[in-house]
């Protein structure tokens, strides 16, 4: 999908940002053109899940220096639901439930917020039912979870389909996916990236942030990036993915290491 | 003025005792002439506004027939309303459904006060300013094994104060679906009591939605409820947009072996003062409660939440949960909530717990990133926030608007 003419979805540059007054991320370095899917994997306190709440826009996160384009477009002075409307969607690891709450209507709120975007009509009731029950199809996902309260009593893997449908909804330009596969079990899993892979579009983009190769043998990358403290100190392609798998993050020690020697 | 004085004048300013509550009237005058207003040193209104207190006693009294003016939303084509018209003997005027019926004078003679009595433990001044002021009653039966829904309006009229009192009696397997609504007026106070006495096997769902809306205007509302065995009954309370509002539900499950479900939710905002003091008293074994109060404060506001649950040695078996869940949605309101149990049977199992919250960053920052704006998130987080107690309400509730009144002025 991917060719010397695609359009730059996001471009991040020198990023540093910080949470309660810590610098975590140290200068981050990142371009997603459309069609890609990029993963992101590293050790845990790597900076992975700060990047991604920084670039949606988390009121607790403050970008330091650096900068972060949509399309060419400064986002960072953005609101979090500004950044959602233009198309950046934010796939949590954990999902926030809120009790009394209808799914539906979350559901239905916000894909008419990304509709009137888009320049189309916002739905009624009747007319996001059909849509909403269309799209459940994609994550195989029980049409009862509509009426319960959002995220409320769902289990892990039902939570991450509920990510999967509203990106199914949002039809969004840049999904950022994180740890969607975590306390998924293969089936669920298979499903979620199966989901995934449907709503993959020639002009949209995904980064997959991940710990484990699993979710790539599903989702087949483009780009594999590894951060640590902060950075992406690698990029390659599948292989990368593979090699970390085998090898386990020590080998970042050695290369880390090696570089070191080499300087 | 000193309170004392206000509470003179009030009382100088009543008509003269007359009429078959006349007994009822005598009692509340001299109660209070004896008594006077309370003050900060009793517990049950050291943290009640005084001054909005005292402006409720120094509305006139007196109602003219051009005062009353009142439009509702239509009423629900399955439930009979009643509105409860100050300026005209409600005993007289009411179409009645199938199943209930007025008391007659000696039903009202044998009953009138004893909930009252039975249920009025600690403090009496609330049930005493009606006592005093109130000339007419709305007096119903809801007869032996019927099924019925009814809607129960009182209004506040501009200007006034009115007191208005209400007596139900479920005969024994009856089941009522009561809709109580309270409304609001310019610069207006209602002293309202609801007496209520469930016969064995009695099923009442009792909805009570009580709205100021309008500035200036206060409400002090007593329900006192006593349950007999086998019944069950269901409060869902509401009280918002009142400068100043005191409710005072008071039940007693006289033989235990009862059910109650409690639902209460007050809202506040600008420098409202909204109080709800509760009482649950066991007097029988294997008695049940489940209560939930919730209360959400903003901008310059007081909430008060004042839970008493009483189990008596005779009140074995009991299972008694308390939960206050408290918003507090600015840093100049304030929020005091306090249960109080006072347990003697030793077996018995009673819960009780307190929280005080702000709105969850991270459940607004996850509405915010699906592209909801802030305002309609803030709101679709209050929903949700009221739903434990809202969604009890029968639909045909709905008519009333009270949750778009609920959200609509609540500022972050």
């Amino acid at each position: 999908m991917i060719s010397s003419t695609s359009e730059i979805i996001l471009s991040i540059e020198d990023l540093h940002a910080s949470v309660e007054d810590q610098e975590i991320l140290h200068g981050v370095n990142l371009i997603v053109k459309e069609g890609e899917i990029h993963a992101i994997m590293g050790r845990n306190g790597s900076g992975k899940s700060t990047l991604s709440k920084v670039i949606a826009g988390h009121p607790s996160y403050k970008v330091l220096s650096g900068s972060i384009q949509f399309k060419g477009k400064d986002i960072l002075e953005l609101e979090p639901e500004e950044r959602a409307r233009i198309g950046i969607f934010l796939g949590f690891q954990y999902p926030v439930e809120i009790p009394g709450v209808s799914n539906l209507e979350f559901l239905r709120v916000a894909t008419n917020s990304r509709r009137k975007e888009l320049l189309k009509s916002e739905l009624d009731t009747f007319e996001f039912e059909d849509l909403v029950n269309e799209r459940l199809k994609i994550v195989e996902m029980d049409p009862g979870f509509l009426e319960r309260s959002v995220n409320e009593g769902f289990s892990g893997g039902e939570k991450k389909r509920n990510e999967i449908l509203q990106m199914a909804l949002l039809e969004p330009v840049i999904s950022i996916l994180d740890e969607t596969d975590s306390g998924l079990d293969i089936d669920a899993l298979r499903i979620v990236a199966s989901g995934i892979n449907r709503l993959s579009q020639p002009n949209s983009a995904t980064i997959l942030i991940t710990h484990y190769q699993r979710l790539l043998n599903e989702i087949t990358p483009d780009f594999v990036h590894i951060m640590a403290d902060g950075k992406i100190i690698k990029t390659g392609n599948r292989e990368l993915a593979i090699d970390l798998e085998k090898s386990g993050y020590d080998f970042l020690d050695k290369t880390t290491k090696e570089k070191e020697v080499t300087k | 003025m000193k309170s004392s004085t206000i509470c003179k004048e009030w009382l100088d300013s009543l008509p003269t005792p007359e009429g078959y509550l006349k007994n009822e009237q005598s009692i509340g005058r001299e109660f209070l002439l004896e008594k006077g207003m309370p003050s900060k040193k009793d517990e049950a209104w050291r943290l009640s506004n005084f001054k909005k207190l005292n402006s409720f006693l120094s509305l006139p009294t007196l109602i003219d027939s051009e005062d009353v003016q009142f439009i509702f939303p239509e009423k629900d084509e399955n439930r009979e309303r009643i509105i409860i018209n100050p300026n005209k003997n409600p005993i007289l005027d009411i179409n009645l459904p199938n199943g209930i019926e007025k008391l007659n004078n000696r039903e009202i003679e044998d009953n009138i006060g004893t909930i009252v009595k039975s249920t009025n433990i600690k403090n009496d001044i609330s049930v005493c300013l009606n006592q005093a002021s109130s000339s007419e009653l709305l007096a119903l039966k809801i007869k032996r094994n019927f099924n019925q829904s009814l809607e129960i309006v009182i209004p506040s009229i501009e200007g006034k104060s009115i007191s208005t009192r209400i007596f139900l009696l479920l005969e024994e397997g009856a089941k009522l679906d009561l809709l109580q609504i309270f409304t609001g007026n310019k610069n207006s106070a209602q002293n309202h009591l609801t007496e209520i006495k469930l016969e064995s096997k009695v099923e009442l769902i009792h909805g009570l939605i009580s709205f100021g809306e309008e500035k200036e205007s206060s409400s002090i509302c007593t329900l006192a409820v006593e349950q007999s065995e086998k019944s069950k009954y269901s409060l869902h309370s509401i009280h918002h947009g009142w400068d100043y509002a005191r409710f005072e539900p008071r039940i007693i499950q006289s033989e235990g072996e009862a059910s109650t479900i409690i639902k209460g939710l007050q809202v506040t905002k600008s420098k409202e003062q909204i109080a709800t003091h509760s009482l649950i008293r066991f007097e029988g074994p294997n008695g049940k409660l489940d209560q939930l109060q919730k209360a959400v404060a903003s901008e310059y506001s007081h909430c008060i939440f004042n839970g008493s649950i009483e189990v008596p040695q005779k009140a074995q078996k009991t299972e008694a949960a308390q939960l206050s869940r408290n918003l507090l949605l600015s840093k100049r309101a304030r929020i005091d909530t306090k249960p109080e149990l006072e347990i003697v049977a030793d077996d018995v199992r009673c819960t009780h717990g307190a929280t005080v919250s702000q709105l969850q960053d991270e459940e607004l920052f996850y509405l915010l990133s699906r592209g909801i704006d802030n305002k309609h998130a803030n709101s679709l987080l209050l929903k949700g926030y009221y739903d434990e107690v809202i969604s009890h309400f029968p639909k045909s509730a709905g008519k009333w608007n009270f949750i778009e009144k609920l959200i609509q002025d609540i500022k972050k």
